[in-house]
């Protein structure tokens, strides 16, 4: 029987982490080297674990699926990074970072992990100072900040529109001193296919070599997963097309809970999708809202270019409905006002399917050359991608599932159900509740890497009781036999269908039925049709080429054949959540303005399913006590 | 819109490789490069064979995994994009295109159009950072840095690491990538402790792994996904000009406030 102990320290909030940390177990020096730590995955919260757990003295095995470190997908977030440093002495301070973060996840994330994040929050920024990073400064030196979603102070710390970028290669440029003394071995093109237990705890996992397709085994004291979240499984994103579930889903049937997977946050600013061929949405930064309109013809179905529809004939529906916050709603509420004029007809380009986010009005303010220096880039993107002129028609934009707030389930030392076995980053669940606010992401995966797994693995592996292990053991040769008979089963399938097509088909599926908005029917629709697509797949899919050589169709077809298991999960957990909360929408449950309504009394808990073969996964609740804040109905109206 | 593609097929490092030619048919012209190719794919896949390999990931150019030499140039025809911001409305309707892998005795083939590219880390793990511990660093504002100075770093910064600059150059130099990164962190205060060892150790890594020297072409910039600007190499010549003085004991300039005062 699975037992979900939070272990969150008593006492005040302030003084939480700093008790807990003095309270911990330290592991001397001269025993550090005898300990192997195993990191997989290289992103903000893989690299600056594994950097530091390097230079504290472990000998770390670090893995990543990409040709090298640095082109994990935290490469690819824009916008920026949180920090309670309160520079601009508008009001910001711990407090507010930790109070505007749980009110952003609508109340469903733990109070104490969160009050940890944003302590840290201010040293994250300095750490980053040091590596080199370039962040945006005034022109007296010091460093700029700006405002991002949803909050009303000045906060965000950014490297142009490449912050992800830059925070990435810092700890990448950390982890790279580290490889150079010695402390941290990397296995680039190295994938993770299973989790090794052994006696109740992780003791590590099997890895393709994906250039000679050699399947090995890996032991360690200890296994860290950082290998982010699983928009993926909807096919289309704004992820990277490598970002995949396989990692955590794998330790999830090895015995590790898996927490609120149905919290997937929808970014409102993509460019709509076009055609069947396309691959990815590509995400236009947040940061457009600051100065576009979002509109839609007031009539359904119109079809005259956007320029021959006067004022009076559009519908600002954000402004009109959200007279408050306007065009600057959080990204949730944004996304499902999107969505809700389009689903009555009145979404504009291929298969109404977007919104106008229209400049025209900053551009008269403010004249062009404004506009083009505070967003250039975007329109330059924009214009590459859809081959139009955004400075003189408005860009069209529709949602796309950007982030996952679910995860693996970690008590407050990030340590998964399984000893041993920590989760960092995206991976876990821990610190966004239910919707994540802009700028936060960054910001957890470098606190989770840099400043809290670090000190609590070491208790861990100061007091855990921990036999020598190796790869004869006969949990290590099962795990192995596993994954090599998943291989050949793939190779073997005698069909003619390509995986992308099952791919393609349960996206579609869990964005029509699991995406942004749900219902109970159609959740049930899709707990009957994805196990018979899933019997398709391994009765039709086709994988040519051998399993003992490079093979990028082997490893995409793997992480289809898991994408079309979790699906199953995902719905599940939308199923048993009845209320609408952050990202997460019922239909079943909204005012009769369409708003969302959350059930405090029902359903102020962490949802964390345990594994079963062949059956119904089984759902165990963490109650989330709120001791210092009071939950209130989030309005931004 | 169709296209004949003669794409460079190589099984593995050993074995030759040769040009196979592929129709690529209905091909709209708002997909990218990269989703006319997965295209292509699928119908290979359907037939059981092989599909093309080639590198990709956040197909926004940011992650410089994609790395094709389109018709001759490394990233295509435009300039200051990677292959997966190319769009196929770029090139006319029935178009022959060429489509190999970055060549360069440094990135030995591994397969198709994909490259191994580690030399580049290494090069990084010689000296490409800053030793700097997590934890106690100082506040982020105690370091003063002018916005022009922060910009000129974020400029060289902002190398993708994607080697195009290494498949453009005749020498297959990689000077560019090394140029970006010791420029980056030696026009920062943070990083001026280390400038000497770094841009020596960086470029006899450079050297170690096989890349060429640079001949003053600036073809690396011209196909440089981010434009970084040649300017660099001629930051990282002064940079090794000056680390071999500060070596030789021959007065260089200050290292520190503190030097300048003695």
């Amino acid at each position: 029987m699975m037992k979900l102990d939070p272990k969150i320290p008593a006492g005040p909030l302030e003084t939480k982490w700093d008790r807990h940390r003095f309270s911990e177990k330290l592991v001397s020096p001269n025993n550090k080297r005898r300990i192997t730590v195993i990191v997989v995955g290289t992103g903000l919260a893989g690299a600056s674990a594994a950097s530091t757990l390097g230079q504290l003295g472990y000998q770390v095995e670090c893995f990543c699926f990409q040709d090298s470190p640095r082109r994990a997908h935290s490469i690819a977030a824009q916008g920026g990074i949180n920090a309670a440093k309160n520079y601009q002495d508008d009001g910001d301070s711990v407090a507010r970072l930790f109070y505007d973060t749980i009110k952003g996840g609508d109340f469903r994330s733990r109070e104490a992990n969160v009050y940890r994040l944003a302590q840290v929050s201010a040293q994250i920024i300095d750490q980053c100072v040091a590596l080199g990073v370039p962040f945006a400064r005034e022109y007296g030196g010091q460093l700029a900040n700006r405002s991002f979603g949803g909050v009303q102070v000045s906060r965000t710390f950014y490297c142009r529109g490449q912050t992800g970028q830059q925070l990435l290669l810092g700890a990448y440029s950390a982890l790279c001193w580290q490889i150079e003394r010695g402390q941290v071995t990397m296995h680039p093109r190295t994938e993770m296919l299973d989790l090794i237990v052994i006696d109740g705890q992780a003791r590590g996992i099997v890895v393709r070599d994906l250039v000679t397709g050699r399947v090995s085994i890996q032991t360690a004291h200890a296994v860290v997963l950082a290998t982010g979240g699983y928009s993926n499984v909807y096919y289309l994103s704004t992820n990277a097309s490598g970002s995949n579930v396989t990692a955590t889903y794998r330790a999830w049937k090895q015995g590790a809970a898996f927490a609120n997977p149905c919290f997937m946050q929808i970014h409102p600013t993509a460019i709509p999708p076009g055609d069947e061929h396309q691959a990815k949405l590509t995400l236009m930064s947040e940061s457009l809202r600051n100065d576009g309109r979002l509109w839609v013809p007031k009539m359904a179905a119109d079809h005259r270019p956007p320029g021959d529809i006067p004022a009076e004939e559009r519908d600002y529906f954000l402004e009109r409905r959200y007279p408050r916050f306007g065009n600057l709603a959080p990204r949730d509420i944004a996304s499902r006002a999107v969505k809700t004029v389009c689903d009555e007809g009145h979404g504009v380009g291929p298969g109404g399917q977007g919104v106008y986010l229209d400049f025209a009005d900053v551009i008269e303010r403010q004249g062009q050359d404004v506009v083009h220096e505070r967003y250039g880039n975007l329109f330059d993107m924009y214009n590459r991608i859809t081959g139009e002129d955004a400075y003189h028609v408005p860009m069209r934009i529709y949602p796309a599932p950007h982030y996952t707030m679910g995860g693996l389930w970690v008590d407050y030392n990030l340590m998964s159900t399984i000893p041993g076995l920590f989760v960092i980053g995206e991976a876990n669940f821990a610190d966004h509740g239910a919707n994540r606010l802009g700028a936060s992401s960054l910001m957890q995966g470098l606190a989770d890497g840099y400043f809290i797994l670090p000190y609590t693995i070491g208790h861990y592996l100061a007091t855990a009781k921990l036999v020598p292990v190796g790869e004869d053991h006969k949990e290590s040769r099962a795990a192995l036999q596993r994954v090599t008979g998943r291989i050949s089963r793939l190779l073997n399938a005698k069909g003619r269908r390509p995986a992308a097509s099952f791919h393609r088909e349960v996206g579609k599926f869990l964005w029509d039925h699991c995406g942004m908005s749900r219902n109970r029917a159609g959740l049930e629709r899709a707990l009957r049709s994805i196990p018979a697509l899933r019997e398709e797949f391994w009765r039709t899919v086709v994988v040519p080429g051998s399993g003992e050589a490079f093979n990028q169709e082997l490893e995409y077809a793997g992480r289809v054949a898991d994408y079309l298991e979790f699906a199953e999960l995902l719905c599940h957990d939308a199923l048993h959540r009845e209320e609408s909360c952050g990202a997460h929408f019922r239909e079943e449950h909204q005012t009769a303005d369409g708003e969302p309504t959350r059930d405090d009394t029902c359903f102020a808990h962490v949802a964390a399913w345990e594994y079963r073969e062949h059956a119904v996964p089984i759902l165990h609740k963490e109650p989330l006590a709120f001791e210092f804040v009071q939950p209130t109905t989030r309005s931004y109206q | 819109m169709n296209f004949t593609l003669k794409i460079w097929r190589q099984k593995s490092p050993d074995e030759k490789g040769r040009f196979v030619t592929y129709g690529a048919h209905d091909v709209g012209s708002g997909m990218s490069f990269l989703e006319m190719l997965d295209s292509v794919n699928q119908g290979l896949i359907t037939k059981g064979e092989e599909p093309v390999a080639f590198e990709q990931d956040c197909r926004e150019g940011i992650c410089g995994s994609c790395s094709l030499v389109i018709n001759g140039t490394p990233h295509g025809p435009d300039r200051g994009i990677s292959t997966c911001q190319l769009y196929m409305r770029r090139f006319p309707d029935g178009a022959v295109i060429t489509v190999e892998p970055w060549r360069a005795r440094a990135f030995p083939i591994i397969k198709d159009l994909v490259v191994d590219r580690r030399a580049l880390d290494r090069i990084m793990q010689a000296g490409g950072y800053i030793s700097a511990n997590t934890g106690g660093a100082v506040d982020g504002n105690v370091l003063l840095i002018g916005k022009d100075q922060a910009e000129t770093a974020m400029d060289a910064a902002s190398c993708i690491g994607c080697g195009a600059c290494v498949a453009a150059c005749k020498n297959a130099s990689a000077m560019l990538f090394v140029a970006a990164k010791v420029s980056h962190l030696a026009i920062l205060p943070q990083g001026k402790p280390e400038r000497t060892h770094r841009v020596r150790a960086m470029l006899e890594a450079m050297d170690r792994e096989g890349f060429g020297s640079c001949g003053n072409q600036y073809e690396c910039e011209a196909v440089c996904p981010k434009s970084i600007s040649v300017r660099f190499i001629a930051n990282l010549n002064r940079e090794y000009v000056r680390a071999g003085v500060v070596e030789s004991g021959l007065p260089a300039e200050p290292e520190s406030p503190h030097a300048e005062s003695a």
